[in-house]
C-alpha cells in the first residue's frame, strides 16, 4: 500500500508530509495581510487563519474590506459582513444557483467559493448590473416576461442569465434550457425565464453588456 | 353609499390587462429586502442544536463549553430535561438555541454542546398501515354512500389498483425564520418575520412571550416562498426573541439551515389507497370503494375528499391516519386536493382504459356527476383538448409504435374555493393629489402589491404610478393570512370598496365647482368630470386641492357577506399532459401540459397566468422528482438537501400552455382566488399520460425511473389487466 503521507498533490510539487513540516517556517509576509507565506519546495504557499483575517474584495467596481475567518464563503462575507444581500443563500452547497455571482467573467456559486479566494478578482453581483437607474436588458426582460414570483431565486437567475448571454449572445431555445440548468426556482418561473433570455438576446445583449 | 361593483369591461383601464408586477424592478435588482436579508446594528446569529434521533428523551444538556466561548451571547434550552419538552419526537427537533456574534462562532458553539439521550423506538415509514401497528394508526369508521354492493353488482367491469403519493416538503427558497429585536428598553418587539400572515402573526408572537400584542410589530417587505408553510411564528422565532432579550435586546437572526428547512419546516402529507371502481361498458360509473392511509408526521395526515369532484352514486371508503416520528405536516397549496385528485383521476382513467373508452369521452359522459360546475368543466375540456390536439394525438392505452420512446396523453380536473378573506385597508388622498393605500397584507409573489395598485388606480382613473402601495407591516389595517387562495378576493374587494367610498367623498367636495351633483361625476383619465358633459372637468390634482389642508383617509373593508358582488368562490380547471417515456431507462419527459382555468374576474392577467405556470412547474416537481425519503432504521431524512431532494429545472418542464377563462360568464362572478386550484391536477394528469404511454399504471408518485421500470416489469400485476 502506498504511504498516504507521501502522496504527491498533482501540480503542487508537495507531499502532505513536506507541507506539514514546512508550515510555519520562512514567514515572509506580516500577519496584517491576513496570511503567512511559507516557502515549500521552492513554491510560495499562503496560509490563512485560523482566526479572522483581513479581507479585501472588489465588488461591482468598488473596493470593500472586512475581517472574516478563512472558512467564510464569498456569499456569507457579502451578505453578513458587507450587507450586499442580493445573492441568496438557499441550498448552501452548490446545487440551486440562488447565490450566483460573476467572478472574473465566470458565473460561480458563491456559496461554494471561499471569500479569501475571491480576493484580487473582479466580482459582479446582481446589484452591479444596473447602469445608474437603468435596468440591464436581462433585468428588464425578467420584468416584461414576469420571470419572477417570490423573487428569491431571481437575483441568482438574473446573474446566471447575464453570464450565459455574455458567453452565448444568440442562444437557441435548446441552449437556453441547457445553459440555465444550474438555477432552481420553487415558484415555477421557468417559462418566463426562457422568454426573458430570448428577449434579452434579441436586444443584442453582448459580452459585458 | 357607493354601489360596490367592478367596472364594466369597456370601462376598465387596468383591471384584466397584462400588467408587469410593480415590485419587479426591486426584485430583479437585488434591492428587494427579504426578512432573511435583514442586517441590523449589533445583530447576533442564532443557531439551533437539533435532534439526531427520530424519538429520544433528553437526559442531560451541558452547554458550559459553548457558553464559555468568546462571542456567544445567549443560550436557551428548548428541550429541558425532566420536563414535558424533553421528549424529541422527530429527527431535527429543537434542543438548544444560542446566539453569537457571527455564524462561524455560533456553529462552533453548537458543536460544543453535549447532550445525553435515551433513544426510544420510532416509526418513520408511512406506506403500510400494517407494519405501523395500532400504536401509530388511527382508523376512521367506514363511510358509505348509496348502496356500494348494488353498485358493484351493476358494474360490467371493475378495476382495482393501488395509487398514492409520498410526503413532500415545501422547500421554500427563503427558509423559515426571523430577525427579532427588542426596542424601547426591552418593552416592544420588532419582528422581521418571513410569514404569510403579517397581521395575524402579532398575537401568535405575543402569546408565548406573555406580552401584550400591541407591543409586537411584524414587518416584512418580501417573502421568499411559503406555499402554506409560513402562517405564524415558529418555535425558533419565539426562541430568537428570547435570545434577543437575554442579549440585552440585540437583534437575533434565526433562519433554518437547508437541512432543517426540509426536515422540520412543514410537509404535505402522503396518501396511499387501494381503489376499486365499477363501470358499465357505456362509461357509466356505478360504484367506488377505497381503503386509504397516509401520514403527515407527528400530527397525522389529512383525509382527502375522495372520490374527488365526481359524486359517484355508490361508495364505500375507509381512511387510516398514520401518526409517526417525522416533522409535522403543514398546509401545502390546496391541502388534501392534490392527494384526492391523484386517488380519483388515476383510477377513473384506468376504468376508462379498461372499457376501451377515450378518457375525454368518459369524463364528458360523467360530467353531470361533477355537480354545478359541469358546464364549466365541459367548456374547459373542449378548450384543453383543442390546445393539446387530444383527438388527433390520443391513442388507446399503450403506445404501439416501434422503439423505446412511448408517448401518451392524460387528463384531470380539479376544483377549489377561493372566497376572499376579511381585509381592511386605508386609502389616503393628499390635497396635492397623491394617493397611497396601506394594508397589513403580504405579497407572496402572487402579485398582491400589483393587484392593489391596479384596483385603486382603475377606480380613480389614474395611471398606476400615481398610487403608492404600502403593505407588509402589522401597523397597517389588518388583513388575512395568504392561504386558501383567499388573498386576491379579500384585498381587491377591500381596495375597491375603499376607493369607491373615497371617490364618493371627493366627488362631493368637487361637485359644486363643476355645478353638478356628486353622483353625476366620474373619474376618468386623470380627471374628474361630468358624465353627461365630459368637457366640464377638473384634473385629479385640482379636485384633491378642494380637500383643503387635511388629507382624506377612508377605510376600505371586506368581510363575510359584505355588500356588492366583488368576490366569490368555487372554480374548476382542466389540465391535459403529453409525455414521452423511455421504457429502457424509465425516464419520463414532459412534452407539453395545457392548463385551462377559471377564477372569476382576473385583476392582472400577467401575474394570474404566472400562478398557473408556477402551479404546473411545481406539479412537474412532485409528479416526477419530489419525495421526503425517510430511513426506517435511523429515522432520519435521507435527502435534506437540494441535490437529492430534487426540483425540476428549466429543461424539465416541457412546453406549458395556460388558458384563462375570462369574459362573459366569468367576470361577473367577481374575483376568486387562483394560487391553489391549478396546483391540484399536475400529479394525476402526468401519471395518466404515463399510463397511456406505457400501457401500465405506475402506482405511486413520483414517477422516478425505478418506479416506471418496476411497473413495466410487473405487467400482469394489479393494474396490468388494463
Amino acid at each position: 500500500m502506498q504511504d498516504d503521507d507521501n502522496v504527491k498533490e498533482k501540480g503542487s510539487g508537495l507531499s502532505r508530509r513536506t507541507f506539514l513540516k514546512a508550515s510555519g517556517i520562512s514567514l515572509s509576509v506580516p500577519l496584517v495581510m491576513g496570511y503567512r507565506v511559507v516557502k515549500v519546495s521552492g513554491a510560495d504557499v499562503k496560509i490563512y487563519g485560523p482566526g479572522k483575517v483581513p479581507l479585501s474584495l472588489s465588488i461591482n467596481g468598488k473596493s470593500y474590506n472586512a475581517q472574516v475567518e478563512p472558512r467564510v464563503t464569498l456569499l456569507d462575507a457579502l451578505r453578513n459582513e458587507l450587507d450586499i444581500t442580493g445573492a441568496k443563500r438557499v441550498c448552501d452547497r452548490g446545487s440551486c444557483g440562488a447565490c450566483t455571482m460573476i467572478v472574473d467573467g465566470k458565473a460561480v456559486y458563491s456559496c461554494s467559493t471561499l471569500a479569501i479566494d475571491a480576493q484580487g478578482k473582479s466580482i459582479t453581483t446582481v446589484e452591479g448590473l444596473m447602469q445608474g437607474e437603468t435596468l440591464h436588458p436581462v433585468q428588464q426582460a425578467f420584468i416584461d416576461n414576469d420571470a419572477q414570483q417570490c423573487g428569491f431565486c431571481t437575483p441568482g437567475f438574473v446573474v446566471a442569465c447575464k453570464a450565459f448571454l455574455d458567453k452565448n449572445p444568440t442562444p437557441t431555445a435548446e441552449e437556453i434550457k441547457k445553459g440555465l440548468g444550474g438555477n432552481t426556482c420553487r415558484c415555477g418561473t421557468y417559462v418566463g425565464v426562457r422568454a426573458a433570455v430570448a428577449q434579452a438576446a434579441g436586444k443584442g445583449v453582448k459580452r459585458n453588456g | 353609499m357607493a354601489e360596490y361593483k367592478w367596472p364594466d369591461a369597456d370601462k376598465r383601464t387596468h383591471i384584466g390587462k397584462r400588467i408587469s408586477r410593480i415590485d419587479g424592478p426591486h426584485k430583479v435588482s437585488g434591492r428587494a429586502k427579504y426578512s432573511f436579508d435583514m442586517n441590523r446594528p449589533g445583530m447576533l446569529f442564532g443557531k439551533i442544536l437539533r435532534s439526531p434521533y427520530a424519538h429520544a428523551k433528553v437526559k442531560s444538556i451541558d452547554t458550559s463549553a459553548a457558553e464559555a466561548m468568546a462571542g456567544v451571547k445567549a443560550v436557551h434550552i428548548m428541550a429541558q430535561p425532566g420536563t414535558p419538552t424533553d421528549e424529541l419526537k422527530w429527527a431535527g427537533a429543537s434542543i438548544v438555541a444560542l446566539a453569537a456574534v457571527d455564524e462561524p462562532t455560533a456553529e462552533d458553539a453548537i458543536r460544543a454542546i453535549k447532550v445525553e439521550y435515551e433513544v426510544l423506538p420510532h416509526l418513520v415509514i408511512d406506506n403500510d398501515p400494517k407494519t405501523a401497528g395500532d400504536t401509530y394508526t388511527r382508523a376512521a369508521n367506514e363511510n358509505k354512500v348509496g348502496d356500494p354492493d348494488k353498485g358493484f353488482s351493476e358494474a360490467e367491469v371493475t378495476i382495482e389498483g393501488n395509487y398514492g403519493l409520498p410526503v413532500i416538503t415545501h422547500c421554500c427558497l427563503e427558509p423559515h425564520g426571523s430577525v427579532m429585536e427588542w426596542e424601547d428598553g426591552g418593552q416592544n418587539l420588532l419582528a422581521h418575520l418571513s410569514t404569510q400572515a403579517v397581521s395575524g402573526s402579532v398575537g401568535q408572537i405575543a402569546r408565548p412571550l406573555e406580552i401584550p400584542a400591541t407591543n409586537v410589530r411584524v414587518k416584512q417587505d418580501h417573502i421568499g416562498g411559503g406555499f402554506g408553510s409560513k402562517f405564524g411564528p415558529d418555535e425558533w422565532d419565539i426562541t430568537a426573541a428570547r435570545l434577543s432579550k437575554k442579549a440585552g435586546g440585540k437583534p437575533v437572526k434565526m433562519f433554518n439551515e437547508r437541512d432543517a428547512e426540509l426536515m422540520v419546516a412543514g410537509s404535505r402529507p402522503s396518501v396511499y389507497a387501494k381503489v376499486k371502481v365499477g363501470v358499465k361498458k357505456d362509461g357509466t360509473i356505478t360504484a367506488w370503494e377505497s381503503q386509504s392511509w397516509g401520514s403527515g408526521g407527528v400530527g397525522g395526515g389529512g383525509s382527502p375528499p375522495i372520490p374527488y369532484i365526481f359524486n359517484i352514486p355508490n361508495q364505500r371508503k375507509q381512511h387510516t391516519n398514520i401518526i409517526n416520528h417525522v416533522g409535522s405536516q403543514r398546509a401545502w397549496r390546496a391541502p388534501n386536493h392534490p392527494q384526492a385528485c391523484v386517488l380519483t383521476m388515476e383510477p377513473l382513467e384506468d376504468a376508462a382504459a379498461a372499457i376501451g373508452m377515450d378518457p375525454y369521452d368518459f369524463f364528458m359522459k360523467n360530467i353531470e356527476l361533477t355537480g354545478q360546475r359541469a358546464p364549466i368543466y365541459s367548456d374547459e375540456l373542449k378548450i384543453a383538448a383543442d390546445l393539446i390536439g387530444w383527438k388527433k394525438n390520443w391513442h388507446a392505452r399503450g403506445d404501439k409504435t416501434a422503439g423505446p420512446m412511448k408517448r401518451g396523453l392524460g387528463l384531470s380536473i380539479h376544483t377549489w374555493g377561493g372566497q376572499g378573506h376579511a381585509s381592511d385597508c386605508d386609502i389616503n388622498i393628499q390635497p396635492d393629489g397623491s394617493v397611497e393605500l396601506k394594508m397589513g397584507t403580504q405579497d407572496l409573489g402572487t402579485g398582491t402589491r400589483t393587484t392593489l395598485n391596479i384596483v385603486v388606480a382603475d377606480t380613480f382613473g389614474l395611471p398606476l404610478n400615481a398610487v403608492k402601495i404600502l403593505i407588509g407591516d402589522s401597523r397597517y389595517p389588518a388583513s388575512g393570512g395568504s392561504g386558501g387562495s383567499t388573498t386576491i378576493g379579500g384585498i381587491s374587494a377591500a381596495a375597491r370598496r375603499g376607493s369607491l367610498d373615497a371617490l364618493e367623498q371627493l366627488f362631493s367636495k368637487v361637485a359644486p365647482s363643476l355645478e353638478a351633483k356628486p353622483e353625476d361625476l366620474e373619474a376618468v383619465g386623470g380627471n374628474i368630470r361630468v358624465k353627461t358633459n365630459p368637457a366640464k372637468s377638473v384634473t385629479w390634482a385640482q379636485a384633491c386641492s378642494k380637500l383643503g389642508a387635511t388629507p382624506l383617509t377612508v377605510r376600505g373593508r371586506h368581510f363575510p357577506n359584505a355588500p356588492g358582488n366583488l368576490t366569490n368562490q368555487g372554480v374548476g380547471g382542466v389540465q391535459m399532459a403529453d409525455v414521452s417515456v423511455d421504457i429502457e431507462t424509465g425516464i419520463v419527459r414532459i412534452n407539453k401540459i395545457v392548463a385551462v382555468q377559471d377564477c372569476g374576474l382576473v385583476i392582472d392577467l400577467k401575474t394570474a397566468e404566472s400562478q398557473v405556470y408556477g402551479s404546473l412547474i411545481m406539479g412537474v416537481c412532485w409528479a416526477l422528482y419530489e419525495e421526503k425519503i425517510m430511513d426506517a432504521k435511523t429515522g432520519r431524512m435521507l435527502n435534506p438537501n437540494m441535490e437529492f431532494y430534487r426540483l425540476a429545472g428549466i429543461a424539465d418542464i416541457g412546453d406549458l400552455v395556460v388558458h384563462m377563462m375570462t369574459g362573459k360568464g366569468y367576470d361577473e362572478r367577481g374575483v376568486i382566488g387562483l394560487g391553489e386550484p391549478p396546483a391540484v391536477s399536475p400529479g394525476a394528469v402526468i401519471s395518466n399520460a404515463v399510463a397511456n404511454a406505457i400501457g401500465v399504471r405506475v402506482p405511486y408518485l413520483p414517477l422516478t425511473p425505478d418506479r416506471v421500470l418496476a411497473a413495466l416489469e410487473k405487467k400482469g400485476g394489479n393494474n396490468a389487466r388494463i
